[in-house]
């Protein structure tokens, strides 16, 4: 078959390659009708395929003990005990974000509920991991999308409890919006978007199907350039009025079974939807008639119903006969629904127009077809080394911890967090600010801890490394609490990797994933790959593998906080020291580098230190717990006093050479946490941490107005906080 | 003591506000579906929090119409207690069961944190529980809670004592730095001249239990539900 057969410039509409076409025409031993190439052109778009990932997504772990559901489905789930299952999340909104940042941020928020809807849980918590170019050039970004979060999340009614916000150059064109998603379910309700049964309905609900976002999966697959503004109508508009409404007759659908399976519409609208869904059983296949999708404009071809990415719509299969019973609970919520088809076992999709049929497809080749990419990762240009001996030691230590206190990437969030209600739910028992936030489960005793972590900084000097102390910070962050880390769900974005030194950075970030997730012990069970995020002329962002992560603790009574909680308590440094000043941000902000190699990571170590807090967690022997990372131990010591509201008073700390001043103060070294203990837990702690060969060592005790090391430093509270809190203004 | 919840489409504190009556405070607890006009024998009524009707319009705007409200103001007329909480209290302004509106707060931005809040009223079934004076700390979350009222109704609600919580700081004192919002007189709550129709928009549902940071939260439910077992006994 030959390729003239067909228009180049129709290719690059659906963004197909040339290649492409040629195995779609093989398979179907036909030229693709135009309905056809625009339902393949979306489902084989990066977005939707993984094409250029899914390899190297292979090498992750995703099994283990508690693990009740993988990567596959709309979302993963882990068992949490007591009967109840977690199911979470992360997905980007990057490139509609870029264009228009309120809308692209709220949209990815509800996406993203919709996913944990999809697997039957009622969603109990939201986070959000952004990234743009500094303030205040950023400033429209930076606004749009934080007040698009809070738009959507607080009309909704779901907490938005966590996540991240750093500023970096590379991300002045390219923001990076990866919303979270958690929720929960009783374990034996777990949803599966599977279309069983052949003759059972297919049932749209929510929001009617409009032209908006045609080709947005597309558009999300590809850089960005002077064209990008033009493909606003490309990014879809949110209501999350209409999404509350569908959650909760989505809810209320456990009250019968007549229900088989219920699947999101996202990207790719209906033509992801329908072959997601059958393509999760063998041979299933799908017939749907246009006409009867209830529609938002008029005169609206098979190809726009079909390729629309129209918000708050969800697909219901529904038993054969119980169509009504599932419509009246969604009638009781005025949601518009539609039977639109039923499920076959020819293991095609066929779209009807009333008596004709413009399109007649076979699911494998829609949800597997798209031929894999092959493509070869080259390793950059080395990073920048860093001579630390030709770094002068900090003059002032003091003026030092208020410059990084009041640097972008460190200061309170609280501008942030209290645009978003972080509290609805009455669920939120570690509120946001410290490390991990905790929601408990409502009639029971458990406690849930979430968190992102990434510093992609790490992951720009060495995206291995960088990757495997993502996943130890979003480790520590949950331990902090006093839970036990259970499960990840990443977001890996990237350049574009047709560079074969990002595609190295995609091979090197999966392989330290893979492999800090094997030596924590810590399944992967959901995720989702941002590529093309770069922009025409300019550079690519950094390797930003966000990895969102969900703890458990027993009993949420013995939840730990961030700050500290008593005056007179023992505060200590638990964890070694070292020479870790390469990439961190007291380098950036203090010398003006991104340079070196980053912290050094010791896994066993790693270990180690967790096991030891956990066990001191349990046996009651803490007060607090802070895990020290982005700014060094003085940060983490001025945060827990900022967070308590009462200062720390030590003595001077003389490092051992070889450590350097600078870097036992501003020094990233992983694996290190500050605590506080009352008086009488100091033997069992000192013998506990001898069995786990953690180093310990007390700082000082905490109580006062002043953060003084007697000598060295001595800082007043206020003036820790005017620079804090100052930080995004 | 049988506490009704309302529920809109899009109310979102209706389960919260359930979780205290049922689980906290061990009370009778009855949703009341927005298209039902039936008040199923309640003994307080709560409009609780959230975007009923996705506030889209204006907040509370559609609210009012809805089947459920004309059996809300014959209970309040006839003295029935109403509590109206954050969206709830502006679906009462709409109503006119309450005078006055909220409107977008001074810092155009939405606010979800901690405040203090001084009680000037502790004569009412709803604040019987406090002591006046008494400050309480209590979470807002909202984007459109700055009270606003012509001169004239304003005095008249400082004279009547129509103005039960006033923002202020930890020491109780009423502080512009302490106004989160921007509300005029620093107002967080008010009732009726009857005294049977509070609104409020901060979130007492939000602390009735130490676990989430709090329980002054708990002596307006606890208030409420002993001054119907006072009524009954008189």
């Amino acid at each position: 078959m030959s390729l003239k057969q067909i228009d180049e410039r129709r290719l690059r509409e659906v963004a197909l390659t040339p290649d492409e076409y040629r195995v779609i025409v093989q398979a179907l031993k036909r030229p693709p009708n135009d309905v056809e190439l625009g339902m393949l052109g979306v489902l084989w778009s990066e977005h939707c395929s993984y094409k250029t990932s899914k390899k190297l997504l292979r090498k992750l772990p995703s099994t283990g003990p508690a693990v009740l559901q993988g990567p596959g489905e709309n979302a993963g789930a882990v068992s949490i005990g007591g009967g109840w299952a977690a199911v979470f999340k992360i997905e980007s909104h990057n490139h509609p974000s870029a264009i228009e940042p309120y809308q692209g941020a709220a949209t990815g928020v509800g996406g993203i509920l919709r996913d944990v809807i999809a697997m039957g849980a009622r969603p109990i918590a939201l986070l959000d991991s952004l990234r743009f170019g500094p303030l205040p050039a950023s400033r429209r970004h930076f606004e749009g999308v934080v007040a698009g979060i809070g738009g959507y999340g607080n009309c909704i009614g779901v907490p938005t409890v966590a996540g991240e916000v750093y500023f970096e150059d590379c991300y002045a064109n390219n923001p990076l919006v990866n919303a979270m998603c958690v929720g929960l379910v009783r374990a034996d309700q777990l949803m599966r978007a599977r279309a069983e049964g052949a003759g059972n309905r297919l049932l749209l609900v929510g929001a009617d199907t409009g032209r908006d976002g045609i080709h947005g999966a597309s558009f999300a697959s590809l850089e960005l350039d002077e064209d990008s503004a033009s493909r606003r109508p490309a990014v879809q508009v949110g209501n999350p009025f209409l999404e509350k409404c569908l959650l909760e007759a989505c809810m209320d659908l456990t009250r019968t079974d007549a229900v088989v399976a219920i699947q999101d519409l996202g990207a790719a609208g209906l033509t992801s939807s329908v072959a997601e869904c059958a393509g999760r059983v063998a041979g299933a296949g799908a017939r749907i008639d246009v006409l009867r999708v209830p529609r938002r404009e008029r005169s609206m071809s098979p190809y726009d119903v079909m390729l629309s990415e129209s918000q708050e719509r969800m697909l219901v299969v529904v038993r054969r006969g119980r169509e009504r019973e599932v419509q009246r609970i969604f009638e009781e919520w005025d949601l518009t629904s539609a039977v639109i088809g039923e499920v076959t076992d020819d293991g095609a999709v066929t779209v009807m127009e009333g008596e004709d049929e413009v399109a007649r497809l076979p699911v494998k080749l829609l949800t597997e077809g798209a031929p894999l990419r092959r493509l070869t990762g080259v390793p950059p240009e080395p990073a920048p080394i860093l001579v630390i001996d030709s770094l002068p030691p900090p003059a002032d230590l003091g003026a030092t911890l208020l410059q990084l206190l009041a640097s972008p990437n460190l200061c309170s969030r609280m501008p942030v967090i209290r645009r978003y209600d972080h509290m609805v739910g009455d669920s939120t028992v570690i509120e946001p600010g410290g490390d991990a936030a905790m929601l408990r489960v409502k009639g029971t005793r458990v406690g849930l801890a979430v968190t992102t972590a990434c510093n992609s900084r790490y992951c720009e000097l060495d995206p291995n490394l960088g990757a495997q102390l993502a996943v130890a910070e979003a480790a520590r962050n949950i331990i902090a609490t006093g839970a036990q880390p259970l499960a990840v769900t990443d977001c890996l974005n990237f350049a574009n990797p047709d560079r074969p030194e990002v595609y190295w950075q995609m091979e090197e970030t999966v392989a330290g994933l893979a492999q800090a997730c094997r030596a924590l012990e810590i399944p992967i069970v959901s995720g989702n790959v941002s590529l093309y995020n770069e922009s025409s002329g300019g550079a690519g962002i950094y390797p930003t593998p966000v990895v969102g992560m969900v703890g458990q603790i027993d009993d949420y009574a013995e939840r730990l906080h961030a700050g500290f909680r008593h005056e007179g308590d023992f505060v200590l440094l638990i964890g070694s020291s070292h020479n870790d000043l390469g990439g961190t941000e007291y380098l950036k902000v203090v010398h003006g580098k991104v340079a070196g190699r980053p912290p050094a990571l010791d896994l066993v170590r790693e270990r180690a230190v967790s096991r030891l807090i956990l066990t001191a967690a349990h046996a009651g022997l803490l007060r607090s717990a802070h895990d020290c990372s982005d700014g060094g131990m003085l940060v983490a010591l001025a945060e827990a006093c900022l967070l308590a509201g009462f200062g720390m008073r030590g003595p001077a700390l003389e490092p051992e050479p070889p450590l350097r001043l600078d870097a036992a103060f501003f020094g990233e070294s992983p694996s290190r946490f500050i605590v506080s203990a009352p008086s009488r837990a100091m033997p069992e702690l000192q013998s506990l941490a001898r069995r786990h060969h953690v180093e310990i060592a007390l700082l000082g005790l905490a109580g006062g107005d002043v953060l003084e090391l007697e000598g060295q430093l001595r800082v007043p509270l206020s003036d820790l906080r005017q620079a804090w809190e100052g930080g995004l203004a | 003591m049988r506490f009704g919840v309302v529920v809109f489409p899009g109310t979102w504190s209706d389960r919260d506000c359930g979780w205290v009556i049922d689980q906290v405070l061990g009370a009778e607890l009855r949703y009341l579906w927005h298209k039902d006009a039936d008040l199923k024998g309640c003994d307080c009524v709560i409009l609780p929090g959230g975007f009923a009707y996705g506030d889209y319009l204006r907040t509370g705007a559609i609210a009012r119409f809805a089947p459920v409200m004309e059996k809300v103001i014959e209970f309040a007329d006839q003295g029935g207690l109403v509590w109206g909480i954050c969206n709830g209290f502006q679906i009462l302004c709409e109503a006119d069961l309450l005078p006055g509106a909220l409107i977008r707060n001074s810092s155009l931005e939405f606010r979800c944190e901690w405040t203090h809040l001084v009680v000037e009223r502790a004569d009412l079934p709803f604040t019987s529980g406090c002591e006046e004076r008494e400050v309480l700390r209590i979470p807002i979350s909202h984007g459109e809670g700055s009270y606003f009222a012509d001169p004239a109704t304003l005095s008249r609600l400082e004279q009547n004592g129509q103005v039960v919580f006033r923002y202020s700081d930890v020491e109780g004192r009423v502080r512009p730095n302490a106004n989160p919002n921007g509300s005029l007189h620093s107002i967080a709550g008010i009732v009726n001249e009857r005294g049977n129709v509070l609104g409020m928009m901060p979130h007492p549902e939000r602390c009735a239990e130490p676990e989430l940071g709090g329980t002054d939260g708990l002596k307006l439910f606890r208030s409420v539900m002993h001054s119907a077992v006072e009524v009954l006994t008189v």
